[in-house]
């Protein structure tokens, strides 16, 4: 990238002294968030404008909490998602595993255990059926499009079976403390959001995991070959996806008081648009968190922005398809343009 | 003879209904280089997928140090002291040249429970080897981006960077210059000398001629042939290698 010395940099730079000054913060901007980030905060900036020239409400604290709460169930299970595709993969399984985790820990819940182990429970489910997943994929060899669709359909289909299609009812006030209860101000599910990501973005640069992520997305013999146990670390991804999309699950219940078997069915797209929109490439081995997190918060200000300006709803779809493909031309763009130099 | 460093006895390698390699015997002991010849499928590239832990043989024995060794795993070759560069040098693009020298044996320190990657330990102990090898771009840089012969060197510093024994180089010079050929063959006769053996694999014979002790060629998976190199002249030393190759004498034209 542009932080190596290349021909370009030994160019002199203009009269003005500002001109620098502007250009190394985009430099620094670059580095840290990428290119793809850095047009997702153009656009952020620009949806900002608008909506709030167009609505006095959406500067409002409620309005500004409603986009955050917003984006909590999405947002979480998208750290998985990132995980898996920056490797190579992908998990279409997510709806499901949401759907089927936030069921088991109401159900726990329901029959007289504590929160905590309900949640364990959940997320012990999730973890399984992402291992599950990625044992397919890593030693089924089998293609993760279609095995994760796979489970898709099996795990929704034995939720409705075990539930008998019927919802059950949160009966933890802890629970349901959690989707509604703010602290200083902040939705809880918002900093567990927040918390997760954080905790995921620090975690990425600084161990074999976060390495061998992008080792084996981007070239999954040459890690083999380098002594990674590349079978292995997929099923370490894929069981985080499951575990992801299972805190996901459980959030969902937390807001909405109640788990259903038909939750969550098709959070797979709301949750691949927002990593692809982040620039994570779907050949694996590209991509960053904090572009997920921008691609989320572009997609949840422009659903926020548009009730507000009382869009029609299934306009708000085709607007969204629009921004996610200016968004990959973008980078399309800035990428041959870099091959070129 | 008992001093080789690495020995296979009757290695053999069956695909299915093909068998690739039919007993191979061959031994390398410390310091010394072979040259590995063979046409398309002689069967070079599996010998080597086999030492390096790719493949598991079908019949035979690997003994290092006179020990019988299983290479299940590319792991298993790398902590046995077996390197290898491969032909399309297995690079990670997406990664920086740092991860790449690295991948799969990072240095990390505990922090609390935790064990961090220690990336300024593993720029440190790069260095010198990178300024031995004349590298000269930043380690920070992506692979991809590099050049063919930049790339080359990433492959070369990461195989010599845990002090191989045995160094497997699968057509290493193939996208160098002409000048960093000399490079790199000086490399490989410094390594020599520090004791490390070299199994090499390379079309140019003039690359081989140059470097090894021995010549062995490969036909129809077993080792067909051993030449010396050593009072012989160049020329006739390419027509003995060209025999080799094919099992049958050149029609004339040396």
């Amino acid at each position: 990238m542009s932080a190596t010395p290349t021909a370009s940099d030994s160019r002199p730079t203009g009269t003005a002294g500002a001109l620098p000054r502007a250009r190394s913060v985009v430099d620094w901007l670059t580095r840290s968030i990428g290119g793809v980030g850095l047009g997702l905060l153009f656009v952020l900036a620009l949806e900002i404008v608008i909506f709030t020239s167009q609505s006095e409400f959406f500067l409002e604290a409620d309005n500004l909490k409603n986009v955050g709460r917003a984006m909590t169930i999405v947002g979480i299970a998208a750290i998985g998602q990132t995980i898996v595709i920056i490797a190579g993969g992908f998990d279409l399984s997510i709806g499901s595993v949401m759907a089927a985790a936030g069921i088991l820990s109401a159900y726990l819940i329901s029959h007289g255990l504590p929160f905590g182990v309900g949640i364990a429970g959940a997320l012990v489910l999730g973890c399984a059926i992402g291992m599950f997943n990625g044992a397919v994929v890593a030693y089924m060899r089998i293609n993760p499009l279609i095995a994760t669709l796979a489970t898709l359909a099996m795990v929704r289909g034995l939720a409705f079976v075990i539930t008998g299609g019927q919802a059950e009812v949160v009966t933890s006030q802890t629970y349901l403390d959690l989707g509604t209860n703010d602290f200083a101000g902040i939705p809880l599910v918002v900093i567990l959001l927040v918390v997760l990501f954080l905790a995921v973005g620090f975690t990425i640069p600084r161990t074999r995991f976060g390495r061998y992520m992008y080792a084996i997305g981007s070239n999954a013999r040459a890690a083999r070959l380098a002594g990674v146990r590349t079978r292995r670390w997929r099923l370490v991804f894929f069981a985080l996806s499951g575990t992801f999309a299972a805190i996901a699950g459980c959030v969902t219940v937390s807001r909405t008081g109640t788990a259903e078997p038909s939750a969550n069915i098709g959070a797979e797209l709301d949750v691949i648009t927002a990593v692809i929109l982040g620039g994570t490439s779907l050949a694996g081995g590209r991509g960053r968190l904090v572009g997920t997190f921008l691609g989320l918060l572009v997609i949840a200000v422009l659903n926020n922005g548009l009730i507000l300006l009382q869009v029609p709803s299934y306009w708000q779809q085709v607007v969204k398809g629009g921004v996610l493909l200016g968004a990959v031309a973008w980078d399309e763009l800035r990428r041959t343009r870099r091959d070129v130099e | 003879m008992s001093d080789a460093l690495l020995k296979l006895t009757g290695i053999t390698k069956r695909f299915g209904p093909v068998d690739v390699l039919r007993g191979v015997e061959l031994e390398i002991r410390e310091s010394e280089a072979v040259g590995l010849i063979g046409d398309n499928g002689a069967g070079k590239s599996t010998l080597v997928k086999i030492l390096g832990g790719v493949y598991a043989p079908s019949s035979g024995t690997i003994e290092i140090d006179g020990v019988p060794v299983r290479l299940s795993e590319p792991l298993d070759a790398r902590t046995r002291g077996v390197e290898v560069i491969h032909q399309d040098l297995a690079l990670c693009d997406d990664l920086d040249v740092a991860s790449n020298l690295f991948l799969g044996r990072e240095a990390r320190r505990r922090v609390g429970p935790f064990r961090w990657l220690d990336r300024r330990q593993m720029r440190a102990d790069a260095a010198p080897l990178l300024e031995r090898l004349g590298v000269d771009f930043s380690v920070e840089r992506q692979v991809g981006e590099l050049s063919g012969g930049q790339r080359q060197l990433v492959a070369v510093a990461r195989a010599l960077q845990f002090s191989p024994r045995l160094l497997l180089m699968d057509e290493p010079t193939a996208a160098l210059s002409n000048k960093k050929v000399h490079h790199m063959l000086g490399l490989v006769e410094r390594l020599k000398q520090e004791g490390v053996a070299v199994l090499l694999i390379s079309h140019r014979f003039t690359d081989v001629i140059h470097l090894c002790d021995r010549i062995v060629a490969l036909r129809d998976g077993q080792v067909a042939q051993e030449l010396r190199p050593g009072g012989q002249s160049m020329a006739e030393l390419m027509a003995e290698m060209q025999v080799a190759l094919t099992g049958e004498p050149v029609g004339g034209v040396a």
